[in-house]
């Protein structure tokens, strides 16, 4: 979708008032579609079946496409074609599309489909106690993710040798295995957050980040949501110093700060852009936080620094 | 009859109550129109766009009970946008403001407001009974309204509505002099609600025979209810979770066992499977059982208690049932009439829950088959061939294979001849819903042999024009058709406008229809209207012909353009 709204507004431009005059034109400017920009001289009609393209995806029937109105000798259509198909390709490479993509699929009253999802939700939610724990746990610098059943240990101990097994091949510099071991002891703790080893965090129910280790086992099994093994140096504002969020802080307060309730990372991560480049915070229209709200979202802001 | 006091043959026509034989009864002559417009009491309007509040209100003067409907079918299945229309409120402040005593409103698909609800209880001294299915736009104040202010309600059924929940006050709402009940629903409420009201509503309502409850009513509570009513006929259980070994429990099997009257049971919104033993005894009786909303009954807990269901002649379940569950249910259920298999999951098709297997099985088992709702992972012709020998009483056949345009898994073969096999042996079909792969052939078998049928609903089917053709050319009864995501364009809309003056409603979405041929029928056709609706940002429509119409809309109407059409939505 996002491919197709580039390219009408490359062909198009701003100007929409002229619509009636250039009728053809607007209408395709202004029509969210795949497709070429512009120039739709003869006014060939795309169809927006975005839903049921992704039916005709999978099931190869684009042949259906050629009949009413479209001349399929037609260059432009036959490219027109070959480009939304492309498109299409791209957006979902090998596999069929998700059943879910198509609107009013199965034909089931929404109201039934809430009601079942309500009631699934609870009896599942009952039932989590028994169920694994699968939390994704990344690592800064490793080229993908694992998961990890925190249910299949009982202690600190197993889960830092699991994860060091598990990332082993992935370390830099001096860490290792026997680093991240290290780490889960908590009175080594200072020394290495110090150093450039790494440090084992995670986020817990709330969305807040935390340093693995402070809570006992059980607790942290029934609160961890995800594990994210970071860089010493980027984990100094979780809890322990404030140096790094304190000067996060002043410069957010400068840009006009933001109502955590309604940003979201993106806007988070483009406003902490804006402060380390200096620019302009003109763009900024958004409301006071709260102070005591600051430091536990500055956790999150902490490690979106690092994609900054 | 014209010798006859206009009084004898207003007599004669009391007998007449279903509402299509008094519509023709009022074409005979201008004598009888006048009888009996005089004479009615009941009207249903299938669309309420096709006739004015005011128009009725001055036909049937003595108009006690009132059936609408409002949004297309279609969009219970999100393809029509919100606030697209079916708004109650200008019926019912027109009813108001005339002398009608309103007695009876049953709304389906329609917008309702708390404001109308209240003006509703105000207005109409007699009033009796409200029934609100699949409707939206209230909240539980206006509920309170009713319960209030409607003296002699015996009837307050809300099936399935989207409603905002104010929490708990509406029920402390009826007066102490409210005795009248005779059919309370509340099982799509969300919210809390007074169960010590509850249970002295329910105390002081001798006539009380249809109760289902919602998700927050628990099981001592439901034990306190069944000891006050044992002359329920239908009940609707909210939460239905004890520990079998407490002493709550003991009671509820025990009252249970007193209320040999109930014939319908529904609910176990929240259900504890040990439990269900206490219901063994009433399920002898049952002619009802609806489960599916309880997806916490796995297929084998399904399984045993419809065992022990052998007078059941409608049945409302999971497809965790499962293929061998049907088979269970067609050893056991030989008076079954009616059979609806909702999915479980509609996204999951990991597991495959039930198939044409179980279908077959039922319709060999089940000789009084009429009405068939059947979600499954796939069918076969041979399956629908012989469910066709099987069973030749369909009245209702809604077949939806939930992954579209799914080919006979056997022979890959499109599913034509299976439902061409259906239409052919159920000559009183008057209702279908194809799905799997489907190319014209099937149509022109609906075409030459479904001569009863009145609705029809396609998705994801056809080659071309000939497909939708075959249809309006052979199903001369047909009254709503609804489609969507088939290659039916512009020569097949056209062929025959006048076709759509017999018929209620026509519904298009993303089909080949041009905005041009649109326009072409709207204005040959001034009796019918002709609705584009045009989701996209754009303020005005593109005079370009050629733009394929996503979603369309026509039916015919007495009193032209509607005025309360939202933006978005373009009337030719």
């Amino acid at each position: 979708m996002e491919v197709g709204l580039k390219m009408t507004m490359k062909g198009g431009g701003g100007d929409h008032v002229g619509g009636c005059d250039k009728e053809k034109m607007g209408f395709e400017e202004t029509e969210l579609r795949l497709g070429l920009p512009g120039g739709g001289g003869d006014g060939e009609v795309v169809r927006k079946r975005g839903f049921s393209e992704t039916v005709d995806l999978k099931l190869n029937l684009s042949s259906k496409q050629d009949t009413s109105g479209i001349d399929p000798n037609d260059e432009k259509v036959k490219g027109l074609h070959q480009e939304k198909n492309l498109l299409l390709s791209a957006i979902d490479p090998a596999k069929p599309p998700a059943k879910a993509q198509v609107v009013g699929w199965p034909p089931v009253r929404s109201f039934r489909k809430n009601m079942l999802a309500t009631t699934t939700q609870k009896s599942s939610s009952e039932e989590s106690g028994e169920k694994a724990a699968l939390v994704k746990v990344s690592m800064d610098g490793a080229p993908y993710l694992r998961k990890v059943d925190l249910r299949m240990y009982t202690s600190y101990h197993q889960l830092s040798d699991a994860l060091a097994k598990m990332f082993s091949s992935f370390t830099i510099g001096n860490c290792g295995s026997q680093g991240i071991k290290d780490f889960m002891n908590e009175s080594k703790l200072m020394d290495l957050l110090n150093g450039s080893d790494y440090v084992p965090t995670y986020e817990d129910k709330d969305g807040d980040w935390m340093l693995v280790g402070d809570v006992p086992w059980e607790m942290f099994v029934e609160s961890c949501k995800r594990l994210r093994i970071m860089k010493g140096t980027e984990a100094i504002g979780l809890g322990h110093t404030k140096s790094c969020g304190e000067m996060q802080e002043e410069k957010l307060k400068e840009v006009g700060v933001v109502n955590r309730a309604t940003c979201s990372f993106d806007l988070v991560g483009r406003l902490l852009h804006a402060c380390t480049s200096s620019s302009s915070s003109s763009s900024c229209d958004e409301k006071l936080l709260q102070s005591q709200q600051m430091d536990a979202w500055m956790d999150g802001a902490v490690w979106l620094c690092y994609y900054y | 009859m014209n010798y006859f006091p206009d009084e004898v043959v207003e007599h004669v026509f009391d007998f007449i109550t279903s509402h299509k034989d008094r519509n023709s009864v009022s074409l005979v002559c201008k004598s009888w129109y006048k009888i009996e417009r005089y004479s009615r009491q009941r009207v249903f309007i299938g669309n309420c766009y096709s006739i004015t509040p005011q128009r009725l209100i001055a036909r049937f003067p003595g108009l006690k009970s009132l059936t609408l409907k409002g949004k297309p079918h279609f969009a219970d299945f999100n393809l029509v946008p919100h606030d697209w229309g079916g708004f109650v409120d200008p019926w019912i402040k027109a009813l108001a403001k005339s002398r009608i005593g309103l007695e009876e409103l049953r709304l389906k698909r329609m917008v309702v407001s708390d404001d109308s609800l209240e003006l509703l209880s105000k207005s109409f001294p007699n009033f009796k009974s409200l029934v609100l299915v699949s409707c939206e736009g209230f909240t539980t104040d206006g509920v309170a309204a009713i319960a209030a202010n409607c003296r002699f309600l015996r009837e307050l059924d809300l099936q399935e509505n989207e409603v905002e929940d104010h929490r708990g006050h509406w029920l402390s709402c009826f007066p102490e002099s409210c005795t009248s009940l005779v059919s309370l629903n509340f099982a799509c409420l969300k919210g809390e609600i007074n169960l010590a009201s509850l249970e002295r509503l329910v105390a002081r309502s001798p006539n009380l025979k249809s109760l289902r409850l919602n998700r927050v009513v628990p099981l001592d509570t439901l034990q306190k209810l069944l000891m006050r009513a044992p002359q329920l006929v239908d009940l609707g259980i909210g939460s239905y979770v004890d520990d079998p070994s407490s002493e709550v429990f003991s009671k509820l099997k025990a009252v249970i066992q007193l209320c040999n009257s109930i014939r319908s049971l529904s609910g176990f919104l929240e259900v504890a499977p040990c439990c269900m033993s206490a219901i063994y005894p009433i399920c002898e009786n049952l002619t009802f059982l609806n489960l599916s909303y309880a997806p916490g009954l796995q297929g084998n807990d399904l399984t045993k208690l419809v065992q022990h269901c052998r007078k059941l002649q409608r049945l409302w379940i999971l497809d965790c049932i499962g293929d061998k569950g049907l088979g269970v249910v067609a050893s056991t259920c030989k008076e079954l009439q009616e059979l609806r298999v909702f999915p479980s999951d509609p996204f999951d098709a990991g597991n495959a829950a039930v198939t044409e297997e179980g279908l077959v099985l039922i319709s060999a088992g089940c000789p009084k088959l009429n009405s068939l709702l059947y979600f499954c992972h796939q069918m076969t012709n041979a399956a629908l061939i012989t469910v066709a020998k099987n069973c030749t009483n369909f009245i209702r056949f809604r077949l939806c294979i939930l992954d579209p345009v799914k080919a006979d898994p056997v022979t890959n073969q499109p599913l034509d001849e299976g439902f061409g096999a259906i239409v052919r042996s159920n000559k009183s079909l008057k209702r279908l819903s194809l799905s799997g792969l489907l190319t014209d052939q099937v149509f022109l078998y609906i075409g030459m042999y479904a001569k009863r049928l009145e609705m029809l609903s396609i998705a994801f089917a056809g080659d071309s024009n000939k497909g939708m053709l075959y249809v309006l050319n052979g199903c001369k009864k047909l009254r709503k058709l609804e489609i969507r995501d088939c290659p039916f364009g512009d020569v097949a809309l056209l062929e025959d406008m006048g076709k759509y003056e017999t018929m209620r409603s026509l519904w298009m979405s993303s089909c080949e229809v041009t905005l041009g041929a649109c326009k072409t029928l709207a204005k040959k056709m001034p009796s019918l209207n002709v609705e584009i609706i045009n989701e996209s940002e754009q303020l005005e429509f593109s005079l370009d012909d050629r733009l394929l119409v996503d979603k369309m809309y026509l039916y015919r109407t007495l009193v032209g353009h509607r005025k309360d059409k939202p933006e978005y939505v373009l009337l030719l």
